[in-house]
């Protein structure tokens, strides 16, 4: 049975609706990556998906027992709260000292951060214990927001690496917001488009059989930009409402906002991506 | 032995002193001084309406510092600017009550040992509230000790492993309001809040975790209640404010201290 399943999910906060008619089910094992563009819900479904965020319709079922490793986006720690790396992986259950050294092994935190400050560690070391204190859990669902915001791209890479090995090791799932094409395209099983709703979901390999994808492939942080586009020649849905990038929508209104700007420059279907990638969110 | 005033005050200091400076941690990583203030202040509008309805004086703050915190609380999901929220209702709860004691002609009298005060008259049965509020609190600390603090590290985390972050905040604030109605009788109604917050204060440049800072608070708390005594013994000078006086001095050989080993 699937883990998690979500059908016409509506969420939101301050009277603002920023998700509808969300259908979504995860299963057991599989990796899945949520792209959309800055605003598009992300972060939200995956709070409503961990139980952090109430919806506000719709229906959500957990299957019966199921444990969620969490790692948030960032993770302030005020100032005035004292906090071990140790103590820290004891939260919320007290584990035994081996497990906390097995997880502390397998996420590559040094033994000898155990009794640093957690304010002391360095972005990738912080990023690793809070994946750790998820591994504690021993998750049914590994749930990452963002995980390798502020990591150069070896480190990212390197991060996404261990990600797919714990997922064989444990046979957990793994749900996971990115902006790196690499990783949405050669990590996950399967890839969820969001903007507000769900504008298209499917294989990595469906979205890298478009050309406009290859041409992207490598190019940074484009991720979203090769799903528009890959949404655009497969299945063109103009209530999805977001920017395929080609230069011959000009006439149909952007009003959703994406972190996109054409430039006079801008690109045409024959010319397609590396020139417009450069010109996309930065 | 407790019909001595001395060490039934003794007695309450510590006692007050233990309860306030557990939960005060918490108020310190939650940012919630202000919140314990305008909960304290509404402390004597719980004073004039017991006295008023000829109730018991502890019961009464309690509900209504009670109400006042869960009012707060309300407020803030909505959204308003907390900031100001807290300065309209912490003042509008000491107004309120100032003048509702104005209208009971033998409370008048009184008011100073609210606002301030009157240790040195603490009764048996005053003991019994403090020890037992105090017991009260330290096992529901205890019980619920992982879930609060997971709570106040990051919400999402805790909702996440299934604690409910506003079921431990709504705990909290029941705690607060109890601390309130423990201390008024202890250090009165203004200084309750510094009861929560300094000890924590001073313990936090010494302390590597959350139980350790707990437990420093703790040794902070009891020092001022024995010192803070013994000073207005020597100098004559009202107790709360004495003990209140110790815990700032501790503070400021702590911070010294902390800078000095650096």
């Amino acid at each position: 049975m699937s883990l998690i399943t979500a059908r016409g999910l509506t969420a939101g906060f301050g009277g603002q609706q920023v998700l509808q008619g969300v259908d979504l089910a995860l299963e057991p094992g599989e990796i899945v990556t949520i792209v959309g563009p800055n605003g598009s819900g992300k972060s939200t479904l995956l709070r409503v998906l961990a139980g952090a965020l109430s919806p506000s319709g719709g229906t959500l079922t957990r299957a019966p027992g199921l444990r969620i490793g969490y790692v948030p986006q960032k993770l302030h720690i005020d100032p005035t709260l004292p906090m071990t790396v140790t103590r820290f992986l004891n939260l919320p259950h007290r584990a035994k000292p081996e497990a906390i050294a097995r997880a502390m092994a397998r996420t590559g935190v040094a033994d000898s951060l155990a009794k640093r400050q957690m304010a002391d560690l360095s972005g990738g070391q912080f990023q690793r214990v809070l994946l750790a204190r998820a591994l504690l859990q021993e998750p049914h669902i590994l749930m990452l927001d963002e995980a390798t915001q502020g990591l150069d791209q070896p480190a990212s890479a390197a991060f996404y690496q261990l990600i797919d090995e714990i997922r064989h090791e444990i046979g957990c799932a793994v749900l996971m917001i990115s902006h790196e094409l690499h990783v949405v395209m050669s990590a996950s099983d399967r890839v969820i488009c969001l903007n507000g709703h769900i504008c298209c979901q499917g294989t990595p390999e469906v979205v890298s059989s478009a050309p406009e994808y290859r041409a992207l492939f490598g190019a940074g942080t484009q991720g979203a930009l090769a799903l528009y586009r890959h949404q655009h020649d497969h299945d063109h849905d103009e209530s999805c409402g977001h920017d395929h990038g080609d230069g011959l929508d000009k006439g149909h209104g952007h009003t959703h906002g994406h972190p996109h700007v054409h430039g006079p420059d801008h690109g045409t279907p024959t010319d397609p991506a590396p020139r417009h990638a450069a010109q996309g969110r930065s | 032995m407790l019909d001595d005033f001395l060490i039934r005050a003794t007695l309450a200091g510590v006692g007050v002193g233990l309860g306030a400076s557990l939960l005060g941690c918490f108020v310190v990583w939650r940012r919630m001084a202000y919140f314990g203030d305008a909960t304290a202040h509404a402390a004597i509008l719980g004073v004039a309406l017991s006295l008023g309805f000829a109730l018991p004086v502890p019961g009464g703050v309690l509900v209504v510092a009670l109400i006042m915190a869960l009012t707060i609380t309300a407020l803030s999901r909505r959204g308003q600017a907390m900031d100001t929220v807290l300065g309209v209702l912490a003042h509008a709860a000491l107004a309120f009550g100032l003048m509702a004691v104005a209208f009971l002609p033998g409370a008048r009298l009184n008011l100073e040992s609210y606002l301030f005060g009157d240790i040195l008259s603490v009764s048996k049965s005053d003991l019994a509230l403090v020890w037992g509020g105090t017991a009260l609190l330290t096992v529901w600390l205890a019980w619920r000790w992982q879930a609060l603090l997971t709570a106040t590290l990051n919400p999402d985390l805790a909702a996440a492993s299934g604690i409910d972050p506003e079921r431990e905040q709504l705990g909290l604030t029941l705690a607060l309001a109890l601390v309130v109605a423990l201390s008024i009788k202890v250090v009165g109604a203004l200084l309750i809040t510094a009861l929560l917050i300094i000890p924590a204060a001073a313990a936090r440049p010494f302390a590597r975790t959350p139980e350790a800072m707990l437990g420093l608070a703790a040794l902070v708390a009891v020092i001022s209640a024995l010192g803070g005594l013994r000073l207005a013994w020597v100098l004559d000078t009202p107790a709360g404010p004495s003990i209140v006086t110790c815990a700032v001095m501790l503070f400021a050989l702590g911070q010294i201290a902390a800078r000095l080993r650096r």
